[in-house]
């Protein structure tokens, strides 16, 4: 997030004239439209937001928001992001990034972009395939996923990314999943973060990887399969019925009834976006035998890296002479006399 | 400036003194020899000698005392003439320890001088140097002139009176040693007795130990020249065009100059590095340049630094990344992207050998066809190279220039030697340079239509920043259209866009190519480019004195090449091109210009001996008079071995440093 003067815009000042090339019935128009809509609400200046991206379906977002926007190579995304925020810190900056995105190729590149904190929104769309490759595992495919590059499942366990991300030291993590009505509420907690925030955003590839986050993200159940975590609210699902308190013998998380709404008799925990204890065990809460934890699972904010950048660079400039001559002329110097050649 | 290695050894009558002498200081990395090196640097400096210098700096991690992967040395070639490299040979070793000597021994010319610490002559040094009995007294340097003595029983003897334990006692024989260094030259004490005062003001008892031994070892001079083979030599200044001067080692220099070509552009420089021998001390010296508006970011990893560097072009810096051969390798996709979306960018290469991690520390010039052809797709980089440490100053700012004007990645060219060496260097007058200030677009380029794709007369794009209001655009690596930017795979499109992207880069204007030394017709054109400058002008000197018809052109634009220099070559009979690589620059030049040129190739990781040069010009003279001398055995020692590793951390030299 940045600090600015709001800016009155709508929807339809973020679109552009570019023709969206994404397969009809993707995961990714709805997630442009909840963009499209955040924004607005943000009071974000086109002229001062930039979207960076990497290679993949995902990576084509840039086009199509009327920003200032940089589809860069696979992966990378992160460092080109790290030096835009350096140069120039008032761009309010979002990354655009996907599971092999960000997640294999530019692995590396997002674990330093958080570690060092540099203030900026991370969307990882997470569709557990490629599909601009045409369908072949990611590193958040489930075992056993069969694609043409793996015709007898994978064999290798999937990567988490908020795990993977509280992991390496983020400090704003959250989870959404495209159709969600929440998505933009998500959105702006990360901007609101000062920081590198970190959402994943579990994305419905319907040629390559279709529906297989059905099993929470449709309607229907839904309320039994998602936990909407709110800072400061019990951790509550199902109507109300159930929620999550904390196994101390074990020291885990546990699904426990809750009779008549008295969710502090039966042990349920007020979430906490301070508490990075709970936020590890949400992110890696096994989904099946506890709902699915979406919305913001921490927010703790650190002094961004840019900050600390500038503040070293005002300390060393402070009181200096900074003539080029001087520079040049830095050490032990000596004069040769016009005549004769001898120095002086 | 650089300098050579007088064509005899060196003459020790007084009457008789020789143009230039190479000196080589040689001792454990804790000895201080780099400090003993710079500071007789200096006073050959304030002497007004030429000169030229390879210093190996000592690692920060120290390697175990006496062991012969612990020794670090520094070797100056000064005289009363131009000097252009580090020098062939040394006349004089000085060697602190048996470790020492054994590593620089066979570096030395028949007949040299060897200055040896008999004190440090034990039988456990012995043991750690691999002798098996000690050369002072078995008779094995009975080739060269020995001078052995007890230095540090002298040292110790000479500040006794400060009151210092014996350890410190000891640190002062780099001193003792100088000093005696500046008795055989002639040389002035003050300026050192100045400069010791300067650094120990705060513990006067180490000044006064300091002088104490520099004066003694002074004194010393005097009473070896009545006993034995030391003899006092004067060598004169070398005419020198007047105004300030410094030493200034390549890594300085590039820093510098890219800091002043970034101030000319009136833009910030944002500086993306990662570790790498021999590049990182550009990242030390630039990250101590903060006042004059650089950001330094240590990446991730190579890609990481040359991707943050076109981050903070795309919004308005001047993105700078440098590093060695095998980082340059990684930041080749990188590099790609800045051609395609045709962003301002220098890349500074530190060659050293390779391919893989090579010879991180030794010098070589094996990257030119990776600068000139390597990237995926067609991809004209701009590439521009760096003869000397002083000359990389200019390069740099040319390098910022035609990147800032051109919006476009360029490649500077230098190498591991050129890092390293030092030079006198006269201090430039910012003032001097022409301004090519960076232009940024405001508004519309279309009436109310925004081209981010819109040429210039030169083929550049307008620079857009970010923040700018109304001229949002998306760019990125997919092809663009000719004037949108909008993603266009239509045939006609890219047809169109390659040749616009090829067009821009041959446009370049380059200076004309001149010859360095000789006529614009001849028998013999001897081509170089980078660090063979120095060795080259040497010898082809060397062969004009005789009378032959030679002459030196020395290309600095890479790519484009000059436009003459076509014309210019088919004045000559022949062309050879001596190269550290297998004939790459003979590649391009055949390719470019379609001349029938022939290479000379050395990758031992040691710059070219003069003689050498010498040796494969005169192939070319058979049974012209004049033209007499013989084959020259390469010699792969003639500069120290920088065993003791860089001041970038690395460890050890020959193979752990990456
Ligand atoms: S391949 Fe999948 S992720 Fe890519 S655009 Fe099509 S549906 Fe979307």
């Amino acid at each position: 997030m940045n600090d600015m003067t709001p800016i009155q815009t709508t929807l339809k000042d973020w679109e552009t004239d570019q023709e969206v090339r994404w397969c009809p019935g993707c995961g990714d128009y709805a997630i442009l439209k909840a963009v499209q809509r955040t924004l607005p609400q943000l009071g974000a200046d086109p002229a001062n937001t930039v979207f960076v991206s990497g290679i993949g379906c995902s990576s084509r977002f840039p086009y199509y928001i009327e920003s200032y926007g940089f589809h860069t190579i696979h992966g990378r995304a992160p460092a080109f992001a790290t030096g835009i925020k350096l140069a120039n810190p008032a761009l309010d900056v979002w990354l655009v990034t996907g599971d092999g995105d960000g997640l294999s190729i530019g692995g590396n590149h997002l674990m330093h972009v958080l570690r060092r904190n540099v203030n900026m929104q991370i969307m990882l769309f997470n569709n557990e395939i490629y599909g601009l490759t045409k369908g072949q595992y990611s590193p958040t495919s489930r075992v056993g996923t069969t694609t043409p590059s793996t015709p007898l499942g994978s064999v290798d366990r999937p990567a988490n990314p908020c795990a993977f991300a509280l992991g390496v030291g983020a400090r704003f993590v959250a989870r959404g999943f495209d159709v969600s009505k929440n998505l933009p509420d998500v959105l702006k907690a990360a901007h609101a973060h000062k920081g590198a925030a970190f959402v994943e955003i579990f994305q419905n590839c319907v040629v390559y990887n279709k529906d297989v986050f059905d099993a929470f993200a449709q309607p229907k159940g839904a309320e039994d399969r998602q936990l909407w975590l709110e800072d400061g609210k019990p951790m509550l699902f199902a109507k109300e019925t159930k929620g999550l308190a904390l196994d101390l013998e074990n020291l885990e998380l546990k699904v426990v009834d809750v009779v008549d709404g008295d969710w502090q008799a039966a042990g349920v925990l007020v979430h906490n976006v301070k508490n990075r204890s709970i936020a590890h065990m949400l992110v890696e809460l096994p989904f099946g035998r506890f709902p699915m934890a979406l919305g913001v699972l921490y927010d703790d904010p650190r002094p961004t890296y840019e900050e600390g950048v500038a503040d070293e660079i005002a300390r060393a400039t402070a009181g200096k002479n900074t003539s080029l001559a001087r520079l040049l002329a830095k050490g032990q110097t000596w004069t040769v006399e016009a005549e004769g050649g001898h120095p002086a | 400036m650089a300098t050579q290695v007088a064509d005899k050894p060196a003459q020790t009558s007084p009457t008789a003194a020789p143009d230039a002498v190479v000196v080589r200081f040689a001792g454990d990395s804790g000895d201080g020899m780099q400090l003993t090196g710079g500071q007789f640097t200096l006073s050959t400096a304030l002497a007004g000698n030429d000169l030229a210098t390879f210093p190996d700096f000592p690692a920060e991690i120290r390697a175990p005392q006496g062991t012969l992967f612990g020794v670090s040395a520094f070797q100056i070639n000064f005289g009363s003439r131009e000097i252009n490299t580090a020098g062939d040979a040394p006349d004089v070793l000085v060697a602190m320890n048996p470790a020492a000597l054994k590593v620089n021994l066979s570096a030395l010319k028949p007949g040299g001088l060897i200055i040896a610490d008999t004190g440090e002559f034990t039988q456990r040094n012995l043991d750690k140097a691999k002798y098996a009995s000690n050369p002072i007294e078995d008779g094995s340097l009975a080739k060269w002139n020995v001078l052995a003595f007890d230095i540090s029983a002298l040292t110790v003897e000479a500040v006794k009176d400060f009151g210092l334990g014996n350890k410190d006692a000891l640190r002062c024989k780099n001193m003792w040693t100088l000093g005696l260094a500046l008795w055989m030259f002639d040389r002035d004490r003050q300026p050192l007795i100045d400069w010791l005062n300067a650094k120990f003001a705060r513990k006067p008892e180490l000044a006064g130990a300091n002088i104490a031994a520099l004066n003694a070892g002074h004194a010393y001079g005097e009473t070896a020249e009545l006993s034995g083979p030391l003899k006092k030599l004067h060598i004169d200044p070398v005419p020198a065009a007047p105004g300030l001067y410094r030493t200034i080692t390549g890594a300085e220099a590039v820093s510098l100059g890219l800091v002043a070509g970034a101030q000319l552009a009136g833009l910030h420089m944002f500086f993306g590095g990662y570790p790498i021998t021999p590049a990182s001390s550009i990242l030390h010296y630039l990250v101590k340049m903060k006042e004059f508006g650089v950001t330094t970011f240590q990446a991730e990893d190579e890609i990481a630094a040359i991707c943050s560097a076109i981050g903070a072009s795309y919004a308005g810096q001047l993105g700078v990344t440098s590093s060695s051969g095998p980082g340059i390798a990684l930041k080749g996709e990188a590099m790609g992207l800045a051609v395609m979306t045709e962003l301002p960018l220098v890349i500074v290469n530190s060659q050293r050998g390779g391919p893989s991690t090579g010879l991180p520390t030794k010098t070589e010039q094996s990257d030119l066809y990776q600068a000139v052809y390597g990237r995926n797709g067609d991809a004209p980089i701009p590439v521009i190279s760096a003869r000397s440490p002083s000359d990389v100053f200019e390069v740099a700012i040319e390098a910022c220039r035609i990147a800032v004007e051109y919006m476009t990645p360029v490649i500077l060219l230098t190498d591991g030697y050129i890092a390293n060496a030092a030079e006198p260097w006269k201090v430039p007058d910012p003032e001097t340079f022409a301004p090519f200030k960076a232009q940024f677009l405001t508004e519309k380029n279309d009436g109310d239509r925004l081209l981010p794709y819109a040429r210039d007369t030169k083929g550049a794009r307008p620079w857009i920043k970010p923040g700018t209001p109304g001229l949002m655009h998306r760019i990125g690596g997919i092809e663009k259209n000719q004037g949108t930017g909008n993603i266009d795979y239509s045939p006609e499109n890219h047809q169109a866009m390659t040749d616009a992207r090829k067009a821009k880069i041959d446009g370049i204007v380059v200076p004309d190519q001149d010859v360095s030394l000789g006529d614009a017709k001849g028998r013999l054109a001897v081509v170089g480019w980078g660090s063979t400058y120095g060795p080259i002008r040497r010898a082809v000197d060397n062969a004009r004195a005789k009378g032959l018809s030679v002459s030196h052109i020395h290309v600095r634009n890479i790519w484009p090449l000059p436009r003459n220099l076509g014309d210019l070559l088919k004045g000559f009979d022949k062309v050879l091109v001596p190269e550290m690589n297998t004939g790459q620059f003979k590649t391009v030049l055949r390719d470019q210009l379609l001349v029938d040129a022939e290479s000379l190739t050395k990758t031992s990781g040691q710059p070219f001996q003069i003689a050498e040069l010498d040796a494969a010009i005169a192939k070319f003279f058979d049974g012209v008079p004049g033209n007499e001398g013989g084959a020259v055995e390469p010699n792969s020692q003639q500069l120290p071995n920088p065993v003791a590793g860089y001041d970038d951390g690395s460890l050890k030299a020959g193979g752990d440093a990456q």
